[in-house]
């Protein structure tokens, strides 16, 4: 689950890890009176949105008075920001960050993610602040220094301070950007983060370590005990169709394609995916309905896929394990009764009790056109939808 | 011979009295597997299905003989049950929950350092050798006895690449689940090494997904130590970066992690890759007819 970056730093700053002084603002007239509360020279209007390249995007101005701050927030929002990460589509802006200004010295990055090769946590520091990590790995990998975390010990100050001296923190802020680096380490366990980004981490003209940025993100599989961080979830950063599907406990991505994908398990319907693609079709979702589905999520599953209006045909693709065949087939049958569905629909099942449900698709006299392999099923709806 | 489990392999289930384990418990009791107790905290002394329940598994252990523990106990508290097999010195644990927190995971894998309990998953289908035994959550009926092992990130994968051997009359000597995701028990390498040493398994087929380097790391050790064929496929070619695909660990992150980039090594390691998923088992029967195993790879 992503957050935004104005909620990242709330958190941040409740663990006492050094971020400047700031507030959310949703309207102009926030933003303006959120600027006279923080009272400094210079402030910083940023969009929040979940996404980065926001700066370039013309998302984040730097204000020197009132006057501009109401300038600035007008411009930004409900402005449709367009960057690497939000897709051609942009994202329209709705919350806003108002922050106190600082006076920049040199700036860093500082992450942590799972290192899968050691099965631990890796931090991962670099003087090249301000620049896409990965971009930072290909052009100069001798830039970037890691810390491997044993979960046992946590971050050890020793390991902290490895990484500032690598990255060349003056001696002054050794200290502090130590402090920060064992805080954010905290917030990362404490939180169940995924991965937590600070780029920039800077050093001030004052000698503070500061977060210009954040990018928390928190491991989905944790939030039931995360409830706090659970309800930070903007559902209006989410794509709807993902959002309904998660209600269900459906595993649902959009895609740009025209063939409406339903299969079971994570892997088959990734091959599915690439099945329909092969044989030149184009695959307009990924959707795992899992193993115990039922009538009821079969039926929202397709209501789904349907309300993505580029849809012009389903695929059903379902290899019976736990999942019974004619449990599958009667959902398939009572959705299609259900929505009145009028699209080519393609059913290849296999698996437990496969005869009975076939069985119930052919006697249910809806024009289901069945298949008996993954690769002819894909191959129909590739030619029902031309 | 087969790899992890076999028909003297007894089964403990950590979990037994929740619904999906009871479903799974009947299910392997009728395959044949010799399941002979139950862990469910606090449901000690009772019955079900006729198999004893305990409290601990370190009392399931001394009371059964049992040597592998299959875990349903849900996410929350799955990590601790993992821990409590490892510290009763199973050989071997399997687990199927999924959704499991990473954080728990690691905190596991470091448990388990230098310690005897093997980890299968979490977030897997099990481990079958096929009329022996099976631990976990597959079809049975789909499996044949025989020489070809299967080991696959992916449950429903498996069966698909199982059904196609067992419909051309290729048989099975092992089918291991590792799971989806990130950090897990049993790796790849793990899998192929115990194929390569087993008189029983004369090729494998390795499937693999978007997400990670296990697939190009598993590639580079069979260059160098595997002394039987192997075939492979790569689910995810056309998922999009960035996006989480079901599985945890399926995901393309910093253009790292494609199934281009997997395919490629596994090439240039020698492994075949099946273009798309129904032919995973028509590579692996082209390979073992170019190496004359086709005949000796047959369903026993």
């Amino acid at each position: 689950m992503n957050i935004h970056e104005y909620q990242g730093k709330e958190i941040m700053r409740d663990f006492g890890v050094s971020v400047p002084n700031g507030h959310v603002a949703y309207t102009v007239d926030e933003a303006v009176e959120a600027a006279q509360k923080l009272g400094s020279d210079v402030t910083v209007v940023k969009a929040q949105i979940h996404a980065g390249g926001r700066g370039k995007a013309g998302g984040v101005k730097i204000a020197k008075n009132l006057d501009d701050v109401r300038t600035y927030a007008e411009e930004i929002l409900g402005k449709t920001l367009v960057t690497h990460q939000t897709g051609p589509e942009g994202k329209e802006v709705k919350r806003l960050l108002i922050e106190e200004g600082c006076d920049i010295q040199s700036e860093y990055y500082v992450g942590l993610v799972l290192d899968r090769a050691t099965s631990k946590i890796t931090m991962m520091a670099s003087e090249e602040g301000g620049t896409e990590i990965e971009e930072v790995a290909e052009k100069t990998p001798e830039k970037i220094f890691k810390e491997v975390i044993d979960p046992v010990t946590g971050l050890t100050p020793f390991q902290a301070r490895r990484l500032a001296f690598n990255i060349n923190i003056p001696k002054e802020a050794l200290g502090k950007a130590v402090k920060f680096m064992l805080g954010l380490y905290d917030v990362f366990v404490k939180k169940d983060c995924s991965v937590a980004e600070i780029n920039p981490l800077v050093t001030t003209g004052e000698g503070e370590v500061l977060a210009l940025d954040s990018k928390l993100n928190f491991d989905d599989n944790a939030l039931f005990r995360q409830k706090d961080v659970a309800e930070l979830r903007d559902l209006e950063e989410e794509d709807p169709k993902e959002v309904e599907a998660s209600k269900y406990d459906l595993s649902y991505i959009a895609l740009d394609g025209n063939i409406g994908c339903m299969v079971n398990g994570a892997g088959l319907a990734m091959a599915t995916m690439d099945t329909i693609k092969h044989y030149k079709g184009d695959p307009a979702n990924f959707l795992d309905v899992g193993g115990g589905a039922t009538t009821e999520k079969v039926t929202e599953a397709f209501k789904i896929i349907l309300s993505d209006e580029n849809v012009k045909g389903i695929y059903v693709n379902i290899f019976g394990g736990i999942m019974k065949c004619d449990v599958i087939a009667e959902g398939v049958v009572e959705a299609t009764k259900q929505i009145g569905l009028t699209l080519p629909l393609v059913v290849r099942l296999e698996g437990t009790n496969v005869e009975q449900g076939k069985k119930i698709l052919d006697e249910s006299g809806l024009n289901i056109t069945s298949a008996d392999s993954m690769a002819e099923g894909a191959q129909k709806i590739v030619e029902l939808v031309k | 011979m087969s790899v992890y489990i076999n028909k003297d392999t007894k089964v403990i289930v950590q979990g037994i009295t929740g619904s999906t384990a009871l479903f799974h418990t009947k299910q392997m009791v009728e395959y044949g597997t010799q399941i002979v107790g139950g862990v469910t905290p606090g449901k000690g002394g009772t019955e079900v299905e006729g198999i004893p329940v305990f409290n601990t598994v370190t009392e399931a252990v001394e009371k059964t003989g049992a040597n592998a523990s299959v875990i349903y106990v849900p996410a929350p508290f799955a990590a601790d049950a993992i821990m409590e097999a490892t510290d009763a010195e199973m050989d071997l644990a399997i687990c199927i929950t999924e959704h499991i927190p990473v954080l728990d995971m690691i905190k596991v894998k470091r448990f388990m350092e230098g310690k005897k309990t093997r980890l299968v998953g979490p977030n897997c289908p099990g481990v079958i050798t096929p009329d022996e035994c099976k631990i976990g959550i597959m079809p049975g009926y789909i499996h044949n006895k025989g020489h070809v092992g299967v080991v696959s990130r992916s449950g429903t994968l498996t069966y698909e690449a199982v059904h196609q051997l067992s419909e051309a009359g290729i048989g099975q000597s092992t089918a291991v689940g590792i799971g989806g995701d990130p950090v897990n028990g049993t790796d790849f390498i793990d899998v192929l090494k115990a194929f390569n040493e087993d008189d029983d398994t004369e090729a494998v087929i390795m499937i693999g997904e978007i997400g990670g380097t296990a697939e190009e790391e598993a590639a580079e050790w069979v260059k160098e130590n595997m002394n039987k064929p192997v075939v492979g496929f790569i689910g995810g070619r056309t998922a999009p970066p960035g996006k989480r695909m079901g599985h945890a660990g399926a995901i393309i992150s910093g253009g790292k992690g494609t199934a281009d980039e997997k395919i490629r090594v596994m090439n240039e390691c020698g492994i075949q890759v099946a273009e798309t998923p129904s032919v995973m088992g028509d590579t692996l029967i082209n390979v073992l007819k170019d190496q004359g195993l086709l005949e000796k790879c047959k369903t026993v």
